[in-house]
């Protein structure tokens, strides 16, 4: 049974199409990349996985796990082990970030019928998180990523992911905003994630990431469709040739 | 006892009709009850019944006769239908209700209310009157600290056996920093409050507790006018705090009470209020407390300081400016306060700090939570005197909207007359957005705790003022308010 299933997704945002006709299949284990330029569809896909309220399915299915996806909201795909690290991760002042971290921790033991940690063993699970992405403790203490920049907001996604060990990961536009040695940085958080039990769908606009996170298959996304997909060389491709190359007779 | 003081005059036999207690209350609890409606002979028949000093007497007929010539305010942003106030009794130890037979008669929801905020069983009982007698709490709560305060000079008691015991206390300071004419409903307070707290702590006595009193929310009667008199002596201080924390079912009922608070040289006030009177229907509005208070401190010794903190989460409407007059010189004024209005609650709350000595400090900070169709306001005035020199004060304000039919609002009034004060505002609208919520969601936290999550934030400087069991207490109240609010 396939991770995940999408066939013939129709999705869109405030009554606009913007997915038109997608089909993939994820399996445990495996890295996909979705390339494609800006509006072409890939972020909609992303929060359409997540279950975000505003983006409306007019068509198609989603499988995960052998379960209607598309039937569940957003808390229930979180807790089923779906997570979205956010392009433009929210601030949220006044809330601490350990304790945030501690809340969706003890939401996913309270799901699979276990007791939830209190604050100091929590600590301790956190810190050896920190160290596996590169973030530094006082970011434990700041309210959830206010004032962080850009690449500190990154880092901070790779570390929920850490803390909530999912089972399909879509990150979008993660290295959007980072320098190089933010990205490195995050490149090894998440290698270090990824294992033959979860999979882990990239989108991302340039192919520099993918230098860092090796994909098995790379498609790419051109009108709400995926046009082209292959080998982890197509991105290679794509970075030489440009997007025209792939999109032009898709039209 | 009622038999003595009903004699003393015909016109106060005539106004008093007699109860009689069929649930087993004790003997001393005065029992007799005044028909509705206000009259001169009804001020006289309360301090009578209360055996009361010649200078309460005069005190309460000097109010009612200021009152009779006073309107209620219009200006507050709030709008309810005109009280009848012929139409309340003015009087009225508890009457005996329809009593509940068991637990089962009680209101689901306000069952589902105390499971949540954790109160015992045995609690529950007491609050929703099925217990028969437990309503009548409030003298021994106040006793069992007296003694132990008592060793250190501290005096802790209802204000209607201050005035039995200490009436020179009572007489020096009561309606120093309230007028009687102050205005409508302090007025009205003055005429008719039955009781309320009196605290004196006295000269270089720091309190070795903090003093509070839950006895307000016994019964609907008693609770309407009460009348609180704090007074801190020369390098003393006292943390007071005031729990209306149990809702009640009722009908509008007006709830006027008059608060205040007198430091003198380097003495300092801390007073803290959860209150959360039943707020009426949270689907059409009905019922629930109007809650017009008067609070109001007066820094009178140079040095001292008064520290008001209030988590508002009931009463149908509240409007109540907690405020202090900064007489001596270097002397301090705080206020903190949280005001949630949910369902149709309409709120007119914030803070008046006059500057009148020398080197004088203010801050505010106000946090409005509106939802649902409820309206909230805050309402600040900062007025610095010509003598106040070197006067500070900072404002923040900040209001926080759940959902689109809410409204906020702020009316800060500044008032400065002389050129040496500096004076900062600061103000901030903000919104729990679908994006936030959708965060937390998407990491498997639900929305209600998510909600909570932002508004504990956003109430963090206030909740930190209060004392910890308050603040746990109020977390449980906010988040316990705005779950149905959402989604």
């Amino acid at each position: 049974m396939s991770l995940l299933e999408i066939k013939d997704l129709h999705a869109g945002f405030e009554g606009t199409e913007i997915v038109k006709g997608v089909s993939l299949t994820i399996n445990a284990g495996e890295v996909h990349a979705i390339m494609g330029p800006n509006g072409s569809g890939k972020s909609t896909l992303s929060k359409v996985l997540a279950g975000h309220p505003s983006y409306v399915v007019s068509k198609g299915s989603i499988t995960y796990n052998g379960q209607d996806l598309l039937e569940m909201d957003a808390e229930e795909r979180a807790l089923a082990g779906v997570f979205l690290g956010f392009q433009y991760p929210v601030e949220i002042p006044g809330v601490n970030n350990a304790e945030f971290l501690r809340m969706a921790y003890n939401a996913k033991l309270v799901k699979q019928g276990q007791d939830e940690v209190d604050p100091l063993d929590f600590d301790e699970i956190l810190d050896e998180k920190m160290k596996m992405v590169g973030m530094d403790k006082k970011y434990k203490d700041r309210f959830l990523n206010e004032g962080f920049s850009g690449g500190e907001k990154k880092k901070n996604e790779i570390l929920q992911m850490a803390v909530l060990d999912p089972k399909l990961t879509i990150l979008d536009e993660t290295d959007s905003g980072l320098d190089i040695d933010a990205l490195k940085v995050v490149a090894q958080g998440v290698n270090k994630l990824t294992n033959e039990n979860n999979a882990l769908i990239m989108i991302t606009h340039y192919q520099r990431l993918l230098n860092y996170i090796e994909p098995q298959f790379v498609h790419v996304f051109s009108g709400g469709k995926i046009v082209k997909s292959g080998g982890k060389e197509l991105a290679h491709e794509l970075e030489a040739q440009g997007y025209d190359w792939v999109t032009a007779p898709a039209k | 006892m009622a038999d003595e003081n009903s004699s003393k005059t015909a016109s106060v036999s005539q106004v008093m009709e007699k109860t009689e207690y069929k649930y087993g209350f004790k003997t001393d609890i005065d029992s007799d009850t005044l028909p509705k409606g206000l009259s001169e002979d009804v001020v006289r028949a309360i301090s009578a019944k209360k055996n009361e000093p010649q200078f309460m007497l005069d005190f309460r007929l000097k109010a009612y006769r200021k009152w009779l010539t006073m309107k209620e305010p219009a200006w507050p942003n709030v709008h309810y239908p005109k009280i009848d106030f012929q139409n309340i009794s003015y009087y009225s130890a508890p009457k005996p209700k329809k009593k509940l037979e068991s637990l089962d008669e009680v209101d689901p929801e306000l069952l589902r209310t105390f499971e949540k905020l954790g109160i015992p069983l045995d609690e529950q009982k007491r609050l929703s009157n099925v217990a028969v007698d437990a309503v009548f709490d409030s003298v021994s709560v106040a006793t069992t600290h007296k003694k132990k305060l008592m060793e250190v000079g501290i005096i802790f008691c209802p204000i209607s056996e201050a005035l039995q015991e200490y009436p020179e206390l009572v007489e020096e300071y009561l309606g120093t920093v309230v007028p009687i004419g102050d205005n409508f409903y302090a007025a009205l307070n003055s005429a008719v409050f039955t009781d309320g707290s009196f605290v004196y702590i006295p000269p270089d006595t720091i309190s070795p507790m903090e003093l509070s009193t839950y006895f307000r929310i016994n019964t609907e009667e008693t609770g309407q006018f009460e009348r609180t008199l704090i007074i801190c002596a020369e390098n003393s201080y006292v943390s007071y705090l005031e729990g209306c924390t149990a809702p009640q079912f009722d009908t509008n009922q007006l709830h006027a009470a008059v608060v205040e608070l007198v430091t003198l040289d380097n003495a300092e006030i801390k007073y803290s209020t959860v209150q959360n009177w039943y707020a009426g229907d949270p689907e059409t509005g009905k019922g629930g407390i109007y809650n017009f208070v008067t609070k109001r401190g007066k820094c009178l010794g140079d040095n001292s300081k008064i520290s008001w903190t209030q988590v508002e989460t009931g009463s149908a409407i509240t409007w109540k400016y907690p405020s202090c007059i900064l007489q001596g010189d270097n002397t301090q004024g705080e206020f903190y306060s949280v005001a949630l209005t949910n369902g149709h609650m309409q709120a007119d709350t914030g803070t008046k700090m006059i500057h009148i000595g020398k080197n004088t400090k203010s801050s505010i900070i106000s946090k409005g939570i509106s939802a649902d169709h409820s309206s909230n306001s805050y309402r600040g005035l900062v007025k610095v005197n010509k003598g106040a020199v070197n006067a500070r004060n900072y404002t923040q304000c900040d209001s926080m909207l759940v959902g689109d039919q809410c409204s906020a609002h702020t009316f800060p009034y500044i008032e400065t007359a002389n050129n040496s004060v500096q004076l900062e505002h600061e103000a901030s609208t903000s919104k729990i957005s679908e994006e936030q919520l959708f965060y937390f969601e998407q990491r498997g936290i639900s929305r209600e705790n998510a909600i909570t999550a932002v508004i504990n934030g956003f109430c963090k400087e206030v909740f930190k003022q209060l004392p910890m069991e308050f603040a746990v207490e109020a977390q449980k109240l906010l988040t316990l308010k705005l779950e149905n609010s959402v989604g």
